[in-house]
């Protein structure tokens, strides 16, 4: 296997870690809100979190460009084309998958747990921390591993806004691509594919797992 | 002087007005009549209209709402809802500031020694009960909502445990409010007896005996 090969490995693993770990303080909190709470424009948030999980993820990537150009709104930022463009990508492609998963979970949460810890004196912060979060964790934590295995996967949206730079921007998905146009590139895009086929793998196995222990924690069957 | 608990408080149709000295109560009332929603609004998980105070504390009226938190109304709820992710001990120690002898003389009283290290799942439904009620008690509350609270335990065990539940309780000065069915009876709760219709609480005719 070549340098190139593992290079583009260790790329994707570190932009869907860094994806993962970023999205983490934001799809806990968003998906507990539209478990639990009824505010203003909760029914605009759910759709809006839809959008890019079912736009093309290249569109998705050509809005983001727009953003993050040069001239555009988050322009100084410098993104495009590194390997921060890369994360930036992934973020918005998986968190929507993310904080679904976070929101099933914590509706699968009964509410009297949070009610019984708040009449033995616990406020509501603490009531979520101490109960529904330990309760959500390995719900939480499978949707982190989805959302690893949707950042490992992406291609359109990082394509667009991160271009396929060697050892930069080229993840796995960029780099098999790439191969594909290659003449004699197909060793290392077998690679490549075995390589993603593993880790992908190992994410659903642990997805499932980690699934069948927040249900056994609940207590609910299957 | 206004009485110990002074409610004059009203949900949807039903009239929930109660007023006297007495720190031990009992309410009865047919299934679905609203027994356990009158625990949740004392409790303060479900808003009504209205006043009510307990003691010198006003839980609610027209301009505040005291969160439940802040109630020290602790609720035994009738399905136990240990929280699951917690052995025995840590659904009793859950509150701040229980020490561990405390759980430990609370769980010999209520002959939960040998399962302070067994997941709640692996608990009968009396035991989980027995839990549910040590779990409060031990929160320090100064006032006791119990929903239907020894029905899973045999007979002896029930009675010793309503009677010494009651001596803690009065030792202690925690009032207790009590809601049960029609027919399971509140024989060995000392205190005045209401009864739940769909007009609201009437005081019951007869007191239990004791």
């Amino acid at each position: 296997m070549s340098a190139s090969v593992w290079a583009a490995v260790w790329l994707s693993v570190k932009v869907a870690a860094w994806c993962t770990v970023l999205a983490t303080p934001v799809a806990v909190p968003l998906g507990y809100l539209l478990a639990r709470k009824r505010f203003v424009g909760r029914s605009a948030l759910a759709l809006l979190l839809f959008v890019p999980l079912v736009l093309p993820p290249v569109v998705t990537g050509f809005m983001l460009l727009s953003v993050f150009r040069p001239e555009g709104l988050l322009g100084a930022l410098g993104v495009p084309f590194t390997f921060a463009a890369c994360v930036v990508a992934s973020f918005v492609v998986s968190l929507p998958l993310y904080t679904l998963a976070v929101r099933q979970t914590f509706e699968a949460v009964d509410p009297k747990y949070e009610e019984v810890a708040r009449t033995l004196g616990e406020s509501p912060m603490r009531a979520f921390w101490r109960v529904t979060l330990p309760l959500a964790l390995p719900g939480v934590l499978a949707g982190a591993t989805l959302s690893f295995a949707r950042a490992l996967g992406e291609f359109g949206a990082t394509a667009v806004l991160a271009g396929n730079v060697e050892g930069e921007t080229r993840t796995i998905a960029l780099a098999v691509y790439t191969l594909m146009e290659t003449p004699g590139g197909d060793t290392d895009a077998r690679s490549l594919v075995l390589a993603s086929l593993l880790v992908c793998g190992a994410a659903v196995l642990g997805y499932e797992w980690l699934r069948r222990r927040h249900r056994a924690r609940l207590e609910l069957p299957g | 002087m206004t009485p110990f608990f002074d409610m004059d408080a009203r949900f949807e149709r039903q009239s929930l007005s109660l007023q006297t000295d007495a720190r031990h109560l009992a309410i009865r009332g047919r299934s679905g009549i609203g027994k356990s929603r009158l625990l949740r609004i004392v409790a303060g998980l479900l808003d009504a209209t209205g006043r009510l105070r307990v003691g010198t504390r006003i839980f609610f009226d027209e301009d505040t709402r005291l969160p439940p938190n802040a109630r020290r109304a602790a609720l035994v709820p009738q399905d136990a809802v240990l929280f699951p992710h917690l052995d025995v001990r840590g659904n009793l120690g859950f509150a701040r500031g229980v020490e561990t002898s405390a759980i430990e003389d609370v769980a010999a009283w209520l002959e939960l020694t040998d399962l302070l290290a067994r997941a709640p799942r692996h608990l009968s439904g009396g035991e989980k009960q027995r839990v549910a009620l040590g779990r409060a008690l031990l929160s320090q509350p100064e006032l006791l909502l119990l929903d239907e609270p020894f029905t899973a335990l045999d007979r002896p065990l029930r009675a010793r445990l309503a009677k010494e539940l009651h001596e803690r309780c009065a030792a202690k000065g925690i009032a207790t409010l009590v809601v049960s069915h029609d027919d399971a009876g509140t024989p060995h709760l000392t205190g005045e007896v209401y009864t739940l219709d769909e007009r609201g609480l009437q005081r019951a005719t007869e007191d239990p005996v004791d």
